[in-house]
């Protein structure tokens, strides 16, 4: 769909800025996370249930009680895939590439809370959900899964495929002229 | 609108976060099976007013299918449970004989 690949994204500032970020590669795991295989692979320590974690040179995210996700900069997705497949050896895990089957997005402005709100089913008051968390939901009619690098920038993961709707939603809900202040 | 636990992952999601996935604990008759207990298995359905078992996924989060019991005419909820069981826990049974007493559903009182 030739239509889909030369979408473009311009960065959108509305009061609160929204831009897509290529710049994330995603490597999904999935096996045993009790099993001594993952644990190797992606340092000690394992997020806890709807976790983010900051690891050596990567962040690690809980995403079901089988399946984690490792982000890291693209250029070194394809060296982490191959030290993950080495650390599981024969054991049987999925280590997959997904980066090209995503999209990234970056919501940045104090009012980020209340985009989000807008759009997911998730309680966003401060104090309910922060930094260090990370949520699969979905956005509009669509699966998603965020999570807040600060109390003003939330990135948003969504299929690549609706991209293009992901963005469209984003500004308008982040459109001046809707801010609700709910919480500022 | 439900609200349902789910036991993978924790998150009370509602009902836009889920998909439906009809009734719980049927057991599969494939190949084989006499047309009699086929039937029963593709079509046979229960359609009470009060106590109920489904099956629901997690479809918008972690993506795992689980049960869950739930009153059809107050949309009250009694609890959520994994899937990988026959029958519903006895601490869920417990939970709705406190509030229905006397419930019965297929096999299961």
């Amino acid at each position: 769909m030739s239509e889909t690949e030369t979408a473009s994204f311009p960065p959108f500032n509305g009061y609160v800025t929204v831009s897509k970020d290529a710049s994330i590669g995603m490597i999904t795991l999935r096996g045993a996370l009790n099993s001594k295989g993952l644990g190797l692979a992606v340092g000690k320590s394992l997020p806890k249930e709807r976790c983010i974690l900051d690891a050596k040179d990567m962040q690690v995210a809980w995403m079901s009680p089988d399946e984690l996700m490792v982000l890291c900069p693209k250029e070194n997705v394809a060296n982490l895939e191959a030290d993950f497949q080495k650390s599981l050896g024969s054991q049987h895990a999925l280590v997959s590439d997904v980066s090209d089957a995503r999209a990234v997005f970056t919501l940045k402005g104090t009012n980020v809370r209340e985009v989000v709100a807008k759009l997911a089913p998730v309680d966003m008051a401060p104090g309910h959900f922060g930094t260090g968390e990370m949520r699969r939901t979905r956005f509009g009619q669509i699966a998603a899964a965020f999570w807040m690098t600060a109390d003003d920038e939330v990135k948003i993961i969504c299929f690549r495929s609706v991209a293009q709707y992901m963005y469209q939603q984003l500004c308008v809900c982040a459109a001046r002229g809707s801010e609700l202040d709910l919480w500022t | 609108m439900l609200i349902f636990e789910c036991p993978y992952c924790g998150i009370h999601a509602d009902e836009t976060e889920l998909s439906p996935g009809g009734e719980a604990h049927l057991k599969r008759f494939g190949p084989g099976a006499s047309d009699e207990d086929f039937e029963g298995y593709l079509f046979m359905r229960e359609n009470p007013k009060g106590v109920h078992f489904e099956r629901w996924r997690h479809s918008n989060g972690c993506g795992k299918w689980f049960h869950a019991a739930r009153c059809t005419m107050t949309l009250e909820v009694f609890g959520t449970y994994k899937a990988q069981t026959f029958e519903p826990p006895q601490e869920i049974k417990d939970k709705i004989t406190a509030k229905r007493p006397g419930w019965s559903w297929r096999t299961f009182s």
